[in-house]
């Protein structure tokens, strides 16, 4: 075994960019999971019927098939659909969409866990709908939710390598474009591992400590 | 869609079943042997199993396969034929999730029914045998299945590196009939429909082995509930909660 650190050195300008667009990506990604999560688990609670079931078929379809199937979807049948993105932006969107189907449920566990006297409390001050949910509902579920949606994000942190196929140069694109023209494949593989570990131990660590505080 | 290519949409179908069956038996082994490891009294067992566990938890399964693919063969000169390194990439991956649900529902089972191990001095073996396991089982099997189902989707990475999995296939068929929009909602209806059906098997495993430990007695067993309540009411509440916790 052979291991070259000036391959290391070479590498660690792409490493910068690829960490950078891995970032971008997470932090978008997990924008629009946490927005359309929260859409789909208020549209499940809806009084009609003809809302919920296509919500909840429609999640229950794209949580249970593969990302990496989904992602080619998008980025090679939208622009049969004369809708083009960039392929970062397909990737966002298609990590948004996966992931909104899991904080979905961790919405709707937040949204029960909120006591049935609070919503007593509402209907007895004669709150309408709206404020209820605003003011008094959502407040007490949100900050309930907030590790388990962490840990979607370090979950989501770790699905981002996948968008190397649909062409985004991230961590593991950018290591893949490096191993192919120099030829050296231990050291960049190695060193985006050990860089995806350092990020997500800690930040795990960190969701624990959350945990403590937040949820009692 | 012509028949040959139908053709090759089922040996891609039969590569994902394969490797998904090798890696969940590579995976099951896995938390087990760990998750059983992290409860050990010895610290260096625990910090071996928790080494494992966040190592592989804390990468990516991409990034794996990458690792297996590439880095094993020139690093120590294993050239593994393409199944099994799939397998074992996924395998010692999601294996590392699941001694994350062993741990949680061992550590779930009534302390008292450790003590009570421990009062009938059972070897330290024999009360993970006779009494933690068979307690504990039944409630890894919900967050098990869901995990089963993540290992599904997580056989789609192997088609990365170019192994003929339902979606390296569909890949294949894209490009021979330029109908994405057609070829992947079948192939996400397949995965889909494998997944429903993994799920069904899994609720089925849990009913057997719950009602093999008495929980959710059976119809006509109303006359013993009673006693079970009692000797078991602390307990059940207490693993409920864990169990929703560990899943």
């Amino acid at each position: 075994m052979t291991w070259d650190w000036n391959a290391v050195g070479d590498f660690m300008p792409h490493f910068w960019d690829g960490l950078l667009v891995t970032l971008q990506a997470l932090a978008l990604g997990s924008v629009i999971s946490f927005t359309l999560g929260l859409v789909w688990a208020l549209s499940m609670r809806a009084p009609a019927r003809w809302v919920r079931w296509p919500v909840g078929a429609a999640t229950e379809f794209v949580r249970n098939t593969p990302l990496l199937v989904q992602l080619f979807f998008l980025f090679y049948v939208l622009p049969e659909w004369n809708i083009t993105f960039s392929a970062l932006t397909t990737g966002v969107i298609a990590i948004g969409l996966h992931y909104s189907t899991y904080t979905m449920q961790v919405y709707r566990a937040g949204i029960e866990g909120v006591p049935a006297g609070q919503w007593e409390a509402a209907t007895a001050l004669g709150l309408p709908v709206r404020r209820t949910w605003t003011a008094v509902i959502l407040p007490q579920a949100v900050r309930r939710v907030v590790p388990a949606l962490g840990n979607y994000v370090i979950a989501m942190l770790k699905d981002t390598p996948m968008l190397m196929t649909i062409t985004v140069l991230e961590m593991l694109g950018e290591a893949r474009l490096y191993s192919q023209q120099h030829f050296q494949f231990t050291e960049p593989l190695t060193v985006i591992g050990v860089a995806f570990i350092l990020i997500s131990y800690p930040a795990s660590l960190l969701l624990r400590a959350l945990e403590r505080r937040l949820v009692r | 869609m012509t028949s040959g290519l139908w053709k090759l949409v089922l040996e891609g179908i039969w590569v994902t079943v394969q490797l998904l069956f090798f890696s969940a038996l590579l995976a099951g082994a896995m938390s087990f042997l760990a998750g059983i490891a992290r409860t050990s009294r010895r610290w260096t067992v625990r910090f071996l199993a928790g080494f494992y566990t966040e190592v592989f938890r804390g990468t990516s399964a991409l990034i794996m396969i990458f690792w297996v693919y590439f880095v094993l063969p020139l690093a120590f000169g294993w050239q593994l034929v393409p199944l099994w390194a799939g397998t074992l990439a996924l395998g010692l991956t999601y294996g590392a999730y699941g001694s994350e649900i062993v741990r949680g529902a061992l550590n779930a089972v009534d302390p008292a029914q450790r003590e009570g191990g421990i009062a009938l001095s059972f070897t330290p073996w024999q009360r993970m045998r006779l009494i933690l396991l068979p307690q504990a089982v039944p409630e890894m099997i919900p967050p098990f299945s869901n995990l089963l189902v993540e290992l599904l989707k997580g056989t789609a990475l192997v088609s990365v590196m170019g192994m003929g999995d339902l979606t390296f296939s569909a890949n294949l068929v894209r490009l021979a009939l330029q109908q994405s929009a057609e070829v992947y909602t079948y192939v996400l209806l397949i995965y889909f429909v494998i997944a429903f059906l993994l799920t069904r098997l899994m609720r089925g495993l849990e009913r057997r082995l719950k009602a093999g430990i008495g929980k959710e007695p059976a119809r006509g067993k109303a006359a013993r509930e009673p006693e079970q309540a009692e000797t078991t009411g602390v307990g059940a509440g207490a693993g409920a909660a864990a169990g929703g916790g560990a899943s």
